[in-house]
């Protein structure tokens, strides 16, 4: 058989099928080469799996959430926005939808962004909020060392709580 | 201002500098955010709406800023001069043509930040740069957000971070995009595999225009789709990681083609410059294509008398809206034609490249 390209021997045969559609290519070696049908020596094509273990490294595995059924009467209280019309249009109509479809929107965000939980950027209000929360929690654990005489731990803390309050 | 005024400028994400500019034309940050106690735009009231642009240009005007934002009203403009805009990724063409209502943008004259007011989301703040500067970018549009935060109320929750319209933007509400010129990826058939792999990561490609839009020129937008679960700098980290790889992937590809066919380089370049030069009829796409292998040419230092500028000029200037400010008055599609090759003629005359 004749290279489709040039009048060489055909050494290359190549078949491909797209929507149940056969096609079949046979080439010689060189205008195979040429159309990048065959790896060219190493180091200049590109390494796709060693690119795609680079990236998928620090991602942890996709976890599929289970189907959940949803409630036919789910709505949100303050701005009346359905079940059907969210998943019709995927844009929610107000902040209280957050509350409002929680239990539809865990699972989505899941599939989405494999996590549920905001790790970035605080505004002012809420930085001084989880400050102090976190300084409450302190002040907690000390007392409750402060129980068990653990006058070590309890110390400890105490110079921790007086540094967080100082940095407010 | 008047938008006219902005014609002969570059803007800032075709300025053609900054760091990687053989490869990364532009670097954008768009940060999501919604005032708390209005719904969301998409259920909002013509009243909420001019409420929610009225408090955000009053913060506007009183907030310290490096640069002075000008508001601008959509609805009140003009078809072409939102097209304009468009083109000049000042706006999105949702708020240019879809969405209804008072909405708007304002932005700083280098056209390096823009805040529209009334797109998907109540706010959708930008920052713009020439080259691959994600870390300059980001630390300009944090000083944004806290600043306009410390006069309107955003919406946050504990869990969820920052609320969006689409669950698809919460958390963070950020999206880092970094456009790329790939054309020697693209000549040797290695552009479809890196493409596959970014997917595989959760990273989008896109064309010029974003979502849904062809990949014209060579350019393409990479942009993360998670914004929530990570930090602004995890998001950041990982696209530039992947960044790097691209960009050592296409200097590969073109060194190869240096190599490997040089006179045949040499040869296109020449024939775009020639067809780009004399051609009477000419569409945006196919000064685009060509408008490429031109920028590859100089890169590759295949031509030494067009200045990498004059490239993103002819660009952006060729595109509809701005090809119609230039001529004065509306053009037809044919007409653009015309006019699109007319102007490429006589500014590579001027430039002393056409023989």
């Amino acid at each position: 058989m004749k290279c489709m390209f040039c009048d060489s021997v055909a050494t290359v045969h190549l078949t491909d099928i797209v929507n149940k559609k056969k096609r079949e290519a046979h080439l010689c070696e060189k205008c195979a080469r040429d159309r990048d049908l065959l790896p060219e020596q190493a180091g200049q094509a590109i390494d796709l799996k060693a690119l795609v273990n680079l990236m998928m490294a620090p991602e942890p595995p996709v976890q599929i959430a289970p189907a959940t059924t949803v409630p036919v009467t789910l709505n949100c209280p303050r701005c009346g926005l359905t079940y059907a019309a969210f998943k019709g249009e995927g844009r929610f109509g107000c902040a209280h939808d957050y509350e409002a479809f929680r239990s539809i929107l865990e699972p989505l965000l899941e599939r989405v962004h494999r996590g549920t939980k905001h790790t970035g950027k605080l505004p002012a209000g809420a930085r001084v909020a989880a400050r102090s929360a976190r300084i409450a929690e302190l002040r907690t654990e000390m007392a409750a060392a402060i129980g068990t005489e653990d006058y070590e731990q309890a110390a400890r803390l105490r110079d921790l709580i007086r540094e967080m309050e100082a940095a407010q | 201002m008047n938008l006219d005024t902005l014609l002969p400028n570059l803007g800032e994400w075709l300025r053609g500098t900054g760091p990687e500019s053989d490869v990364v034309v532009s670097t954008r940050i768009r940060l999501a955010r919604n005032l708390a106690d209005y719904p969301f735009t998409g259920r909002a009231t013509p009243a909420q709406k001019t409420e929610i642009v009225s408090k955000v240009k009053d913060a506007i005007a009183r907030v310290e800023l490096p640069f002075k934002l000008d508001y601008h009203d959509v609805p009140s403009m003009s078809v072409l001069d939102r097209q304009f805009l468009v083109e000049r990724q000042l706006i999105s063409r949702e708020l240019a043509a879809v969405l209804e209502g008072p909405r708007g943008v304002a932005f700083d004259v280098k056209e390096s930040a823009s805040i529209m007011v009334n797109e998907e989301d109540h706010l959708r703040l930008q920052v713009l740069r020439s080259g691959f500067a994600l870390d300059d970018a980001w630390a300009d549009i944090d000083k944004l957000d806290d600043a306009l935060e410390s006069r309107l109320a955003y919406a946050f929750h504990a869990q969820f971070g920052y609320l969006t319209a689409c669950p698809t933007n919460v958390g963070t509400g950020l999206r880092g995009s970094v456009m790329l010129h790939l054309p020697a990826l693209g000549l040797t058939k290695q552009i479809d595999k890196v493409f596959r792999a970014l997917q595989k990561i959760n990273l989008a490609v896109r064309g010029l225009h974003g979502e849904g839009s062809r990949a014209f020129g060579d350019l393409y937008q990479i942009s993360n789709q998670v914004t929530l679960g990570k930090s602004e700098q995890k998001i950041l980290g990982e696209i530039k990681e992947v960044i790097l790889t691209i960009l050592q992937y296409e200097r590969q590809a073109r060194a190869v083609l240096m190599k490997e066919r040089k006179q045949a380089e040499q040869d296109r370049v020449a024939r775009a410059l020639g067809t780009l030069g004399s051609a009477t009829m000419i569409t945006a796409e196919e000064t685009m294509e060509l408008l490429s292998v031109v920028r590859l040419g100089i890169h590759l230092r295949l031509i030494e008398d067009v200045p990498a500028t004059a490239v993103n000029q002819l660009f952006i200037q060729t595109q509809a809206a701005h090809l119609q400010k230039l001529v004065g008055h509306a053009l037809d599609g044919e007409e653009r034609n015309a006019a699109r090759a007319k102007y490429l003629k006589a500014r590579l005359r001027d430039l002393g490249s056409h023989r």
